[in-house]
């Protein structure tokens, strides 16, 4: 087997491998147990509650943790929106970058506070380092954020009827300082020591070979991508995002980014396991989990290896596979790898041009963000699957002749609701938002405000791979991704707005939606197990989970992607 | 005669059932069905298209393509409310089978003229009594309507209801004075006072719930509708966003193929079955005769943790039966079997008539108790017994009475005796002694017969996940030994009412549901606690009043059916859906290639049925989603057969069939029909 495949495999392994005993340790942190590191963080922690007044021992119910949770959020969603269109006169702005304009700033805003991190803008030259040093903080936040409701959730499934599920603060804060925070200081020392920047001094200026001058950016790079990764949050410090060489100067550092970015996601599924002393479900979940991602991964990195079937018909070799968009030290199947862990978990970062590679590649990347439930992004991927749990558990029980229950509660018409709600609003935003995009493209309607010009200017390339730009930019706002097909032309008052508002609705409905089914499944009388009752950590519960998922998410796609990269693929072949 | 072999498709049925389909169509009737409702939408749509097409619009395809996807909509509809009318028909059938025994029939009406007159009896229409009128009956009259006898004892033949041919016994103040409209007074005569308003009895309320006028949706049922209409409203955003997708790749698609592509993929399948299946449930109960006060009765029986059952009549035939006589030492066989015959001759009670069994015809015709006085049973003597003409005491009771009774005229109470009782009680069984003048002669063994199959069904049950418990009156030593050999997983010794009661709180405390049957006044409160309450028809008016269902044969294992219709009730909902969902993929695969093929020519790599024109995958698409309806009507009405072998087994069963097939079978079809269709397109 050559050396590209072993990489992958290894990578896969040890994200593995290390993903248990951190879904252990993060089970004993949400369950309030002794670990390692009280010593240490304990005190950091006290400071915060005895700084900002909160009680961290109070027990709340589903209401008052969403209450928490969408609070803090409007802070820093102020904080950041201001520090944005200001930065141009804030500290911190060596390069003497310009403040941004309020719908960039909105989209900006927005997208990092929602774990997305779109960036419709270039950090060499879009933001200062006070902004990239905030939106870091939102970073760890946003990602925290997300893995307290999950634990929130994770307490709602244990076996009593109860409406105190614990302390969102507690679970936040902990997420970041016990967990985020470790995780990235470890990620962001490889970082440096390969060669990743980490200062607050402005551009350097060398001079290349040939003897002219050049400007490179720089900044507190490390830490940036560490906590980018870690939080499966995606947005680069620089424009290239993983492909630069400072974000990610060499295949080592590659595969340590690999590792981060789908650590947390693994762990959180293993965490549920520990935490509830249900191992064989954790077990179960993650197995339909890879066998997706698996699903996804395989055409992928098969294609890309095999190079543009455009390329061979010109009788041109291809021997290190399709190369147009991907940097020379990571080669194709590390990149095709890349490009579909990072739109199943939603980090987005890339590394590697996304509409540079095959149509295949680029059906799987849409589809792994359609599905958006394959380890998912921190916390919130495990509550994405919750929501097909839920679905899977209503009809299979239906089909064994029995009342559905979950984890001993019975979910009833109400609990339904909510989870069919968040099932169809995903494809909802996704093509309502294309609809809304190529109904202008088709029309090339004049924008006025919206956007400078007609249109079809927003397209880099027409017919199918154009509709795949657009598809490609709504469904990485919907899942929370940030990855982007580039190509489009995004930076504009239309593209900023309609997706920021997509990237709000799509994070906050559906961590509401669990966290109120979780809620209500927990003030329900728990109903011990008997022979009649459906075991959701079985084979055939797993296979059943699957078929929802990929009928539901991964087919109501399908005329979409048909229009878009499966045209395009059957017209190479 | 039992009422259940109505056939499936009965001529009659049909007929009213064809024309109850179009009275359905009305979309005040359509709109309490959200998935048809979206179809007699597009159905409309695709009328005004056709016309249009009469006027002269353009790029819609041909007039002659577009009548065809009317029709076919069209015949949908009427598929989907044919399912629906030919299951409330059958329902309708059989509650009327139940009703005709209680069309008119003269009633003797007591009218209470006053003090001063004697009542008098006017013959009157049984449609004209209402509540707390009172009635006689006299040999050979059909009682005109439900009520209680209040005077009297009567034998009743119950056939027209329940099919059981023989006679039952009813009779004021016990548990068993209830008596029903349409059965017939065999001997004796009685007073009964009506308990119910005409048109309220339990028959009438059966029968508007299968009507549908009082119809409610169960909550499972509501659950299911929710996550339909989301199935409709994701496929209404996947197609109404096409429009614009197609508009940018300049692939222009006619409304018969966008109306074509809807319908096929929302979920028509189990929306057009889905109230059939709800109402059949109703019916399968009826056919079990079982007369239900709600759906969601039905349904909350498949969810049954515990049942609980009495053991008389349901665990064990009737009453104890002797199976043994053991003489006591010394005594001679034939002298203690003639008295035990003589003590029981003209004793009425079960336990009395099984020892004149037992002895057998040739001891017994030599005997005679003429002149003799019976000594009743009483709670203080705790014995029975005769004194014969000749002042021979023959008595037979409880060990502890007996012994009493010898040891206190100074006689010895043997040892044999005394250790055979003792066997006798550890093996389950109930020890008589015989006295003949204060000496014991010998011991009867009375024993439980356990009702044969009972083990396997209660095996099934074990299987479903139901825990089975016994309520008996015996000690809990006779409790335990019958419990176990008629492999019950609970019993409660010694039960009084309350005692039930307090189980079915305990049970439910801890988060399971309770089924129980019951007949007597104190077992009312039971009933209405536990979550299935099953009262007998023989029952008092109480108990039927407290309980969610009637049992019209008095059968105690009923339960065990209606079980088992409610887990079949979900379990064809649930299959159903699957089955539903599963065929989308196919039909993605007939129609979205069909929609692109003319503007995109390589999406005919999609094409992976290889199906003629995208004219004739768009109408084999439409035509099977139309006749998969009525092809699942059957399935629909009969249900999906349960097997106990467990969740995850019956999952593994219901998804290869339903889930694997209803992936498969529509490549099939289609395909099929295409090859059909391409003759003409």
């Amino acid at each position: 087997m050559n050396t590209e495949l072993l990489g992958i495999i290894f990578m896969f392994a040890a994200t593995l491998i290390l993903a248990v005993p951190l879904g252990k340790y993060t089970a004993k942190i949400f369950s309030g147990d002794k670990t390692l590191l009280d010593p240490l963080f304990r005190p950091v922690e006290q400071f915060f509650y005895k700084f900002s007044g909160i009680d961290a021992t109070k027990q709340m119910n589903w209401k008052q943790h969403l209450y928490a949770l969408l609070s803090i959020h409007v802070i820093w969603f102020l904080l950041c929106f201001f520090t944005l269109i200001f930065q141009g006169s804030l500290p911190l702005n060596p390069d003497g970058n310009p403040s941004m304009s309020p719908d960039l700033a909105f989209n900006t805003a927005i997208s990092f506070l929602v774990n997305c991190n779109l960036q419709h803008y270039s950090g060499e030259t879009g933001v200062s380092y006070l902004s990239q040093l905030l939106l870091m903080f939102l970073q760890f936040v946003s990602a925290g954020a997300g893995m307290a409701v999950c634990a929130m959730v994770f307490n709602a499934m244990k076996e009593r009827q109860t409406e105190a599920l614990g302390n969102f603060y507690n679970y936040f804060l902990k997420s970041c300082t016990r967990i985020l925070l470790p995780l990235s200081i470890v990620v962001a020392i490889i970082l440096v020591f390969n060669g990743s920047p980490m200062t607050l001094a402005g551009k350097a200026s060398i001079t290349t070979l040939q003897g002219d001058s050049v400007q490179v950016s720089r900044g507190p790079v490390a830490a940036f991508v560490a906590i980018k990764h870690i939080g499966t949050n995606g947005g680069g410090f620089f424009g290239a995002n993983s492909a630069h060489p400072l974000e990610n100067p060499n295949y080592r550092t590659n595969m340590v980014e690999m590792i981060a970015q789908m650590i947390i996601p693994f762990a959180m599924i293993f965490a549920m396991g520990f935490y509830l002393k249900r191992r064989k479900l954790a077990w179960n979940i993650f197995g339909v989990m890879t066998i997706g991602f698996l699903l996804l991964v395989i055409p992928t990195v098969i294609t890309e290896i095999h190079g543009n079937p455009a390329i061979h018909q010109l009788g041109i070799s291809q021997p290190n596979g399709a190369m147009e968009g991907k940097e020379v030290r990571f080669g194709p199947a590390a990149s095709g790898y890349w490009s579909i862990a990072t739109t199943v978990i939603s980090t987005g970062s890339v590394n590697s041009m996304h509409d540079s590679g095959m149509p295949l590649s680029g059906t799987m990347q849409l589809l792994a963000m359609m599905t958006n439930c394959f380890y998912g992004g921190c916390g919130v991927g495990f509550l994405n699957y919750y929501i097909f749990i839920i679905l899977a558990v209503f009809l299979s029980g239906l089909m064994v002749g029995r009342t559905p229950e979950f984890l001993g509660k019975k979910v009833e018409a109400r609990e339904v609701k909510i989870a069919a709600f968040i099932a169809i609003l995903h494809p909802l935003l996704i093509l309502a938002g294309t609809a809304l995009a190529s109904y202008f493209a088709a029309h090339d309607t004049a924008m006025g405000y919206w956007f400078n010009g007609k249109a079809t200017g927003w397209l880099n390339n027409p017919n199918n791979h154009g509709f795949s730009e657009m598809l490609y930019e709504y469904t990485s706002s919907a899942a929370n991704n940030g990855s982007g097909f580039e190509g489009l032309g995004d930076n504009n008052p239309f593209w900023n707005i309609s997706t920021g508002i997509i990237l709000l609705l799509s994070r906050f409905i559906p961590i509401i939606g669990p966290l109120a089914i979780a809620g209500l499944l927990a003030q329900k009388k728990h109903i011990p197990d008997s022979a009649g009752t459906l075991k959701t950590d079985s084979t055939i519960f797993g296979v059943m989970t699957f078929a929802i998922i990929f009928i539901i998410a991964a087919l109501s796609f399908f005329p979409a992607l048909a229009l878009g990269p499966l045209a395009e693929y059957f017209s190479m072949i | 005669m039992k009422n259940n072999n109505t056939a499936l498709f009965d001529t009659q049925l049909m007929k009213g059932a064809l024309k109850e389909s179009f009275i359905k169509l009305n979309p005040k009737i359509m709109f309490r069905n959200p998935v048809m409702f979206t179809v007699e939408i597009g159905t409309t749509v695709m009328l005004v298209v056709c016309i249009a097409i009469l006027l002269g619009a353009q790029n819609q395809g041909s007039l002659g393509y577009n009548v065809i996807i009317f029709t076919i909509l069209f015949a949908t509809l009427l598929f989907a409310n044919f399912a629906e009318a030919i299951a409330e028909a059958r329902g309708k059938a059989q509650a009327d089978s139940l009703r005709k025994t209680r069309a008119e029939t003269p009633a003797k009406k007591i009218l209470v003229v006053g003090d001063v007159y004697m009542n008098e009896i006017h013959i009157v229409s049984s449609s004209t009594l209402v509540k707390g009128d009172v009635f006689i009956c006299e040999p050979g009259d059909i009682i005109p309507t439900d009520g209680e006898i209040v005077e009297g004892i009567a034998t009743i033949d119950e056939s027209a209801i329940t099919g059981e041919s023989a006679p039952v016994i009813r009779e004021s103040g016990g548990d068993k004075s209830s008596v029903t409209g349409g059965t017939k007074v065999l001997s004796d005569k009685i007073k009964v006072k009506v308990t119910t308003e005409p048109g309220e009895s339990f028959l009438d309320k059966m029968i508007s719930l299968v009507e549908g006028a009082s119809r409610q949706k169960t909550p499972n049922e509501i659950a299911l509708t929710i996550l339909l209409a989301a199935f409709t409203l994701i496929f209404v955003i996947v197609c109404v966003t096409l429009k614009p997708f197609a508009d940018y790749a300049h692939a222009p698609i006619t409304i018969a193929a966008f109306i074509s592509l809807f319908v096929c993929l929302i979920p028509t399948t189990i929306g057009g079955l889905l109230s059939a299946i709800g109402i059949a449930g109703m019916d399968r109960a009826l056919r079990a005769n079982v007369i239900t006060k709600s759906g969601k009765a039905v349904e909350t029986a498949g969810d049954i943790d515990v049942l609980l059952l009495d053991k008389t009549g349901t665990i064990t035939i009737g009453n104890r039966k002797a199976t043994n006589f053991y003489a006591a030492e010394g005594i001679n066989v034939n002298e203690f079997i003639t008295a035990a015959v003589l003590s029981s001759l003209a004793d009425d009670t079960p336990e009395g008539k099984s020892i004149v069994e037992l002895a057998g015809p040739e001891v017994v015709k030599h005997l005679s108790v003429e002149g003799a006085t019976l000594i009743k049973f009483t709670a203080e003597t705790r014995t029975s017994g005769v004194k014969l003409q000749d002042g021979t005491d023959i008595r037979k009771g409880a060990t502890d009475a007996a012994m009493r009774i010898v040891t206190s005229a100074g006689n010895s109470f043997p040892d044999d005796v005394l250790n055979r009782t003792k066997t006798i009680a550890t093996n389950g069984g109930t020890p008589l002694v015989v006295i003949k003048d204060k000496i014991v002669l010998g011991v009867v063994e009375l024993q439980d017969i356990i009702k044969t199959g009972i083990l396997e069904r209660f095996e099934r049950l074990r299987k479903m996940g139901v825990k089975t418990v016994m309520v008996t009156g015996d000690n809990p030593l006779t409790a335990k030994f019958i419990a176990e050999k008629a492999g019950v997983d609970d019993f409660i010794a010694e039960a009084k009412p309350e005692d039930k009661m307090n189980y079915i709180k305990k049970e439910q405390q801890s988060g399971k549901l309770v089924a129980m049957m019951g007949d007597g006044t104190n077992d009312a409160p039971a009933l209405a606690q536990a979550d299935v309450g099953v009262a007998m028809n023989s029952g008092t008016q109480a108990a039927k009043e407290a309980g969610n269902m009637v049992d019209l044969d008095n059968d105690p294992t009923k339960l065990i059916e209606i079980v088992e219709i409610g887990k079949q009730l979900l379990m064809t909902r649930g299959t159903l859906t699957t089955f539903s969902i599963a065929n989308d993929v196919a039909k993605y695969f007939a129609i979205v290639p069909a929609l692109f093929i003319a503007s995109i020519p390589a999406l005919k790599g999609l094409n992976i049925m290889n199906l003629h024109s995208p004219e004739s995958a768009i109408l084999s698409a439409v035509i099977f989603n139309a006749i998969i309806i009525p092809i699942l009507i059957p399935l629909a009405l009969k249900g999906v057969a349960y097997k106990p072998i467990g969740a995850s087994a019956i999952l593994r069963r219901n998804l290869l069939i339903y889930g694997v097939g209803g992936l498969i079978v529509p490549f099939i079809g289609i395909k099929l029909i295409d090859l059909f269709v391409s003759l003409f397109f």
